[in-house]
């Protein structure tokens, strides 16, 4: 199947100034773009040539994986954001994270710790596990936790291309500002 | 001993337009420094201190993840100041134009090689052109902040030119653009230096 570049549900400068319309000008339109035509280049003639992407991040490896988990990653991820964003969750996944992690706040800094520590490039990942509890996991490049039979609930890009011209060197600014910009109720649903 | 983080052997801007003076500045005082400062506290009051880096890259899969990262980030941008300067750029002359020829059959074969090593580096990394312990030179490249030094890598040998791919390296300027950084490589490599680590 042919795969398109999700319309986001906010624009460009929407998130601004926790994140700038430059970078999401390059990172949707240009690199989110970009690895949805490479999965759509590669595909044709592989036995993934009519897979959903679900099944692409599954089961593929090499260059089909890293682009179709890439496409996969980038959708969730700019699909948690709204320019009304930030706050708390709440309901069953609040109910969950005091649960697994003692407070939100708590969870807060374990999230925001692995993000910070993941070293090179990748996503933190918070998962939710067969019986209902949450994990905060850490993956290289474009590693997916449905590999693992793991549900995704939130994550965060740390490639240095998420926040590079935003925040260079400065990697625990950006995910500080990243939760402005969470909608808790689309990150809620998931859980 | 801690290890320092070296002078550069020229100014922040001298590299422009190829690279600029906010990148080099944010690449060598913010990112090499804190591999620099990360590798020293990962080693202090451990036997392991007094060791070159040279010596603890030669075995780093038995010390911790913290020396493989920032000694590896610490050695490779050592080099990489190195083998990058002003007034470089065009062509290897002499021996190491010779070994390369033999190598790889022609210097323009070696660079679409190597840049070709570069470009498809999923995620951090870096590519190198190394010297293998048999003289041969093989192109190759890392993950992250490995090197060819390190008893874990993939092939193995003395690394005589590297280049950096991690978007922290390009993105500033040439953002998503990473073919084009890596053109803009070749107008700033020291061939005077790689020859001279050709051989040491």
């Amino acid at each position: 199947m042919t795969f398109k570049l999700p319309d986001l549900p906010y624009t460009l400068d929407a998130l601004e100034p926790n994140i700038s319309k430059k970078t999401f000008e390059f990172h949707y339109a240009k690199h989110h773009q970009a690895y949805v035509t490479n999965l759509n280049n590669l595909i044709p003639g592989t036995e993934f040539e009519n897979a959903d992407l679900e099944t692409i991040v599954k089961k593929a490896d090499g260059p089909i994986f890293n682009n179709g988990a890439q496409v996969w990653n980038h959708t969730f991820f700019f699909l948690s954001f709204s320019p009304n964003g930030g706050g708390k969750p709440t309901g069953a996944l609040a109910a969950a994270i005091d649960n697994t992690f003692g407070s939100f706040e708590k969870f807060k800094e374990a999230f925001s710790q692995a993000a910070a520590t993941l070293f090179g490039s990748g996503w933190a990942w918070l998962v939710k596990k067969a019986d209902g509890s949450l994990e905060i996991i850490k993956e290289g490049n474009a590693g997916n936790p449905l590999r693992n039979g793991l549900t995704p609930i939130l994550t965060c890009d740390v490639w240095e291309h998420a926040y590079y011209l935003d925040y260079q060197n400065k990697r625990p600014d950006y995910i500080q500002n990243f939760w402005n910009v969470i909608d808790w109720n689309v990150v809620g649903n998931r859980y | 001993m801690a290890f320092e983080l070296p002078k550069l052997d020229y100014a922040y801007n001298a590299l422009e337009p190829h690279f600029d003076a906010m990148t080099m500045e944010i690449h060598h005082s913010k990112h090499h420094a804190a591999y620099t400062n990360n590798l020293n506290a990962a080693l202090e009051g451990t036997a392991d201190a007094n060791l070159t880096i040279e010596a603890l890259m030669a075995n780093v899969s038995k010390r911790s993840v913290a020396v493989r990262n920032n000694g590896g980030g610490f050695y490779n941008h050592n080099l990489f100041w190195k083998v990058i300067g002003p007034n470089s750029g065009g062509k290897p002359s002499g021996d190491l134009l010779a070994a390369i020829e033999k190598n790889f059959g022609s210097f323009d074969a070696f660079k679409d090689e190597f840049s070709k090593a570069a470009a498809t580096r999923f995620g951090s990394g870096w590519a190198w052109l190394v010297k293998q312990a048999d003289g041969k030179l093989v192109v190759s490249s890392t993950p992250n902040q490995d090197n060819p030094l390190m008893d874990l890598a993939e092939v193995k040998g003395t690394p005589i030119l590297g280049l950096d791919v991690w978007e922290h390296a390009y993105y500033l300027k040439y953002q998503n653009r990473r073919p084009d950084y890596i053109q803009s490589f070749w107008n700033v490599v020291n061939w005077n230096e790689v020859a001279a680590r050709l051989k040491a």
